[in-house]
């Protein structure tokens, strides 16, 4: 039930982003979904591929620290108050959301959210007993 | 003015005269009461007796930080523990710090050398001293401290930081001498400005400035923003502290070395061969008249030149030209010894961290800057920010707590940081004094 995300130590300097998607792209990985959380003096990009494991070996040659990291794709109804009713039911068990952010493509007639939690499988029950809809990993990198 | 005449214009066979019956009474000592000396001597194949002249010291060992690194902590000193009334410490090549002890005598000596520091710099019972030295473990504030309170003089004991305050009590006591780093002062003429003070009406005459180098453009800086005399002040902990040499106000040119209780040596650092004075070479010092602690040919690392031209201030004393450099690789960061490998310790103290580490040191606003470069590795890559942002907090912290630096910590990408053949050329100095 769980995504692998993949997440890459950026140096505050010019060409960084450039020089990860080149990687990428030489390596014919298709970006799903990211986010880049910023300090003053680095970047965290992460990313979810169509390859993970390809993706990663690449990144690691051409010299990045990288880690995976499990994440929840979660479906959400497109409409108001969609994502507020998952943060309503994860509030329940005090569970915490480090970080989120939306996925590129939808699920039918719903979008996509990405959490990261701090605690990932205590969510991942609730959000299924809850009848929430959560997507394992390999219907999520074939979106 | 001149504290103690007799000792300070001896002619130059009485000096010698003196430094050759002291020199003979500490190598006796140190043979018969230090360890570590007795052990050297005797791989060496000297005994006391082979000194008769002072060209004999020349055929004595070199002390160096690693000896006291390796006797850490109190290995090389000469009297028991119950002898000892004060200890000292300053910065070590590794995690642990170099130690110095002294006796009441120790004491006694440290703040006559810093009276007649005073005194060079034209000070008197009836002037006010703005202590701005550290005090604490280092030898500098409470040097400084224990000098001017033998002078007579009235001592504000400040130490270091709080600048709005210092500039407060300049204004409100009127102190008439300041001591401090070079930079320091710099920085508190600017915070002055900024603050409107006009720091040129102030009843500053002179500054007793030290701890780390300075050039003379410096020192016309600071004289024409205080309107003020700046003098350099030289010492180590490992000799005394503050008070092993100090320019006069007659001459302002070179540093007079107390060479009734120290005899300065210039070296080649690499051969250890004599350098004449005149050409630049590294300080080694000899104490005469330490009781706890005596070192004898003690390499400074420091790099200057002996002037053994007469000075018009009267005293005999050798000088020693403004330092031009070091023969190794620590730096001063606001007047605070640091050694890059001080640096590595902490880092490897930290798991998961590899020790690709670079230095920077730059000065802002008249205040230097340290920057530590980290390489991240995936050992200690976390997914999220605020694991990596405590991660550089803490390598802030153990530096500080460990060096008594502020340092601030970037994480960089792994290899970004140069690999060297050899030796690491850990530093990068961009600052222009």
């Amino acid at each position: 039930m769980k995504v692998d995300q993949i997440s890459i130590f950026l140096e505050n300097k010019p060409g960084k982003i450039e020089h990860v998607t080149r990687v990428l792209r030489d390596a014919g990985i298709n970006i799903r979904a990211l986010s880049l959380a910023d300090t003053s003096d680095f970047g965290i990009l992460r990313l979810i591929v169509n390859d993970t494991v390809r993706a990663e070996k690449a990144l690691h040659e051409a010299g990045f620290t990288v880690r995976r990291t499990a994440v929840v794709a979660v479906e959400v109804p497109d409409r108001p108050g969609g994502l507020h009713s998952i943060l309503e039911a994860l509030s329940e068990k005090e569970i915490n959301v480090e970080y989120t952010y939306a996925f590129v493509e939808r699920s039918g007639e719903n979008a996509i959210i990405i959490f990261r939690f701090d605690q990932t499988d205590e969510a991942i029950e609730l959000l299924l007993k809850k009848g929430f809809k959560v997507l394992p990993g390999e219907k999520v990198y074939r979106l | 003015m001149i504290y103690n005449e007799e000792f300070e214009t001896l002619p130059s066979e009485a000096l010698e005269a003196l430094q050759l019956k002291r020199l003979k009474q500490v190598v006796e000592r140190v043979y018969h009461t230090v360890g570590f000396y007795r052990r050297t001597y005797e791989n060496a194949g000297v005994v006391p007796e082979d000194i008769n002249s002072l060209d004999d010291l020349r055929t004595l060992p070199f002390t160096t930080k690693d000896d006291l690194k390796d006797n850490y902590p109190f290995g090389l000193f000469a009297v028991p523990m119950s002898n000892i009334v004060r200890l000292h410490a300053s910065s070590g090549t590794t995690g642990k710090p170099t130690v110095v002890g002294y006796t009441k005598r120790d004491i006694d000596t440290w703040s006559v050398l810093m009276a007649r520091s005073f005194a060079a710099a034209g000070l008197t019972k009836n002037d006010i001293v703005h202590n701005a030295y550290g005090y604490g473990l280092f030898t500098g504030g409470l040097g400084a401290h224990y000098g001017a309170e033998r002078l007579g003089a009235s001592v504000i004991p400040m130490s270091g930081g709080s600048t709005k305050k210092q500039l407060m009590i300049l204004q409100d006591f009127g102190p008439t001498a300041i001591c401090c780093t070079p930079s320091y002062l710099l920085h508190l003429a600017e915070q002055g400005r900024v603050m409107g003070i006009d720091i040129k009406s102030l009843n500053l005459r002179v500054g007793i400035l030290g701890a780390e180098p300075w050039s003379e453009r410096m020192r016309d800086e600071i004289e024409k923003r205080w309107d003020i005399k700046a003098l350099n002040i030289y010492g180590l902990s490992e000799i005394i502290g503050p008070g092993v040499a100090m320019e006069c106000l007659e001459g302002r040119s070179g540093m007079h070395v107390f060479e009734d209780h120290f005899i300065v040596e210039t070296i080649d650092p690499v051969t250890g061969a004599p350098v004449p004075p005149g050409e630049e070479g590294e300080l080694v010092f000899t104490t005469l008249t330490k009781e706890a602690c005596p070192l004898v040919r003690y390499r400074t690392r420091d790099m200057s030149r002996l002037i053994k031209e007469p000075c018009r201030c009267g005293r005999t004393l050798t000088r020693i030209a403004r330092l031009t450099g070091r023969s190794d690789d620590m730096i001063i960061v606001r007047g605070v010894n640091v050694f890059p490998s001080q640096i590595e310790s902490v880092l490897l103290g930290i798991e998961g961290l590899r020790p690709h580490y670079q230095l920077i040191v730059d000065r802002r606003k008249e205040l230097d800057t340290l920057e530590i470069q980290v390489e991240v590795g995936e050992e200690i890559f976390s997914d999220e920010v605020k694991v990596l942002q405590g991660l550089e907090r803490r390598i802030a912290k153990d530096v500080k707590d460990y060096l008594a630096v502020t340092a601030a910590v970037k994480l960089v990408g792994p290899g970004s940081l140069e690999r060297f053949e050899g030796k690491a050329k850990r530093v990068i100095d961009k600052r222009r004094i």
